[in-house]
């Protein structure tokens, strides 16, 4: 009897929880087809004004435009951080020595510096070399986080050394390990941080809103702020803009999110 | 079982030939070649967050002291003019606040929820796990851009949070959710909420699985109900993960700025409005203002130091 008690109060609060969090999205997918007077009447249903709401939204913004600029930048971050933070992180494992070590705290340090603290000096220096609204200045502050490099110096710890110490004997090169063992093996870890740095990447507002000054190299999250400054709100073409941001790192997630949950359970170890 | 290191390699080779006096320089000189490798592997990472955190972070603090429109900027006079004149900031006072109540009163619930929720998902007689974990996840796949604007939207005054609540007659006539200062910052943090419960409860989750499962059984096998077992068990082993959550919350709160610019845009009257928002306006917007920008985003530093060394503190104290 109570058990029962007990499995219904669990489910029940897991349904709420779920609806919950599901329902926002759910209400932007759904007012995306809608026009702007059913989305304030909360229509909750899917209606027929998706193709005027993507006439709408396409002729008042460069969206195409937005979208690549997110993708150019999302990407370049992506790959940029794993290549040089992973073999960081690899490196702080695997020829670990005391000063080494030192620095590696010392790098830890940097996740307690806001970005707000560095975020006036980075501007007047990109201003200064004249990299204002170029792609450099929206990706090089976020390429090397301490945050990563500890996420692979821990995944490394788990990485056998026998197989290294074997593959000397074999006469690989320190690199040919790190490329052709260390990476293969540790497939999880990579989907993890690749999750992580394409989801903070595509999601970044403060930093690319303070350095990207020319609206014509905007973000997809720029983009959709900008939509609210109008005098009048068109709901249906902002809650397709919105849709549109959402959808990329949604699917990511959705698609490796096995893995996903899997570097991470590695990571925590 | 002893951890094998290149370190604890090599010191053993070392040592093994040391009675063939001819063969050490060839080892060392190895020895220091990978360790260079070592190095060189970690130099763009190194120099990169040096030359992105710890230089502006410098530089920031020498321009807290400068004061100017713009690039025009010389020293203040007093020194200090940026600090004092952030004591005698109305508006900044307000912020302060505000972003402190935001900390004290949604961290607290999103880490007790992502708790609650870790420890349901992680029980094996659980069905659907999968598709738990995925929609209580989701949200934090979504752009804070992107549902601060959904929620705008919904808390609107003729949005769907009034309707419903018209219909089930809990309200008579629509609420202002977004113009008056306690609801808009409760929308905040409702949203704040929303979306970061699920990243906790995965982190939850990823170390819940971690725990040896002997120690539930003994713990079983001694009588402690599952409540007991949760304190004396499980709760202990999560200590380090509780304390890097509860790190990265306060520092991700302290220095919060999507929502505040795009849920509630600050208003009414600047009682929603985060620090790292009135940095923006203040060094970004109309009349930009580095020198005192600088001195604001000192204090934002100064806090999360604090909190950080507080949190570390208590988290160590505990064992």
């Amino acid at each position: 009897m109570t058990n029962t008690l007990r499995q219904t109060g669990r489910y029940g609060f897991l349904a709420v929880a779920a609806v919950l969090s599901v329902f926002p999205l759910y209400f932007m997918a759904v007012s995306a087809t809608n026009d702007s007077q059913d989305v304030l009447a909360s229509q909750l249903t899917p209606g027929g004004k998706l193709i005027e709401n993507i006439q709408n939204l396409f002729a008042a913004q460069d969206v195409v435009g937005a979208f690549w600029h997110s993708t150019v930048n999302a990407v370049v971050t992506t790959v940029l951080a794993l290549a040089v933070s992973s073999i960081a992180g690899y490196a702080f494992e695997v020829y670990h020595s005391r000063a080494k070590d030192r620095l590696m705290w010392v790098l830890l340090l940097a996740i307690m510096i806001p970005f707000a603290a560095t975020m006036i000096p980075l501007f007047q220096v990109f201003a200064q070399l004249g990299l204002v609204n170029s792609t450099i200045a929206v990706v090089l502050p976020v390429i090397a986080t301490p945050f990563l490099v500890l996420l692979f110096r821990q995944t490394a710890r788990s990485f056998p050394h026998e197989i290294i110490e074997a593959a000397r004997m074999d006469g690989v090169s320190e690199l040919g390990i790190f490329f052709k063992m260390f990476i293969p093996t540790m497939r999880s870890a990579y989907v993890a941080a690749t999750v992580i740095t394409f989801l903070a990447a595509w999601n970044n507002f403060l930093w690319p809103k303070v350095i990207l000054l020319n609206n014509d190299y905007q973000t997809m999250p720029m983009l959709i702020s900008n939509l609210l400054s109008g005098y009048v709100t068109d709901y249906g073409a902002l809650m397709l803009a919105v849709l549109i941001t959402s959808v990329p790192t949604i699917i990511l997630f959705l698609a490796l999110q096995r893995s996903f949950v899997a570097g991470f359970t590695g990571a925590v170890k | 079982m002893s951890k094998v290191t290149p370190g604890s390699v090599i010191d053993r080779a070392l040592r093994e030939t040391a009675s063939e006096p001819e063969r050490k320089p060839k080892m060392s000189a190895m020895a220091r070649r990978r360790s260079l490798t070592g190095w060189a592997f970690i130099a763009p990472a190194a120099v990169l967050i040096f030359a992105m955190n710890f230089w502006p972070m410098i530089q920031a603090f020498i321009l807290s002291f400068k004061t100017g429109r713009g690039n025009k900027l010389t020293l203040a006079e007093p020194l200090w003019y940026n600090y004092e004149r952030l004591l005698h900031d109305d508006i900044f006072k307000q912020t302060l606040l505000t972003t402190l109540l935001y900390l004290i009163v949604q961290v607290p619930i999103m880490l007790g929820l992502a708790m609650v929720l870790a420890n349901m998902l992680n029980s094996p007689s659980l069905r659907f796990r999968g598709m738990w974990r995925t929609a209580i996840f989701l949200p934090v796949a979504t752009s804070l851009v992107s549902y601060a604007i959904v929620f705008r939207t919904m808390f609107g005054t003729d949005g769907f949070i009034n309707d419903l609540l018209t219909k089930l007659h809990i309200i008579d006539d629509p609420v202002n959710w977004l113009g008056q200062t306690n609801t808009a910052r409760g929308v905040i943090v409702l949203g704040l909420l929303w979306r970061w419960t699920g990243f906790n409860m995965i982190l939850y989750l990823a170390a819940l699985q971690n725990i040896a499962p002997g120690t539930h059984e003994a713990a079983k096998l001694d009588g402690a109900g599952p409540i007991r077992t949760f304190w004396s068990v499980t709760m202990p082993q999560m200590r380090p993960i509780i304390l890097l959550t509860v790190i990265i919350s306060t520092n991700g709160t302290i220095q919060l700025f999507d929502e505040s610019y795009n849920l509630t845009a600050g208003g009414p009257a600047y009682t929603s409005m985060t620090m790292s928002h009135y940095l923006y306006e203040v060094s970004f917007h109309r009349n930009p203002n580095f020198g005192y920008g600088a001195a604001m985003s000192y204090v934002i530093l100064l806090l999360v130091a604090i909190f950080a060394a507080i949190q570390v503190r208590l988290g160590d104290k505990r064992d």
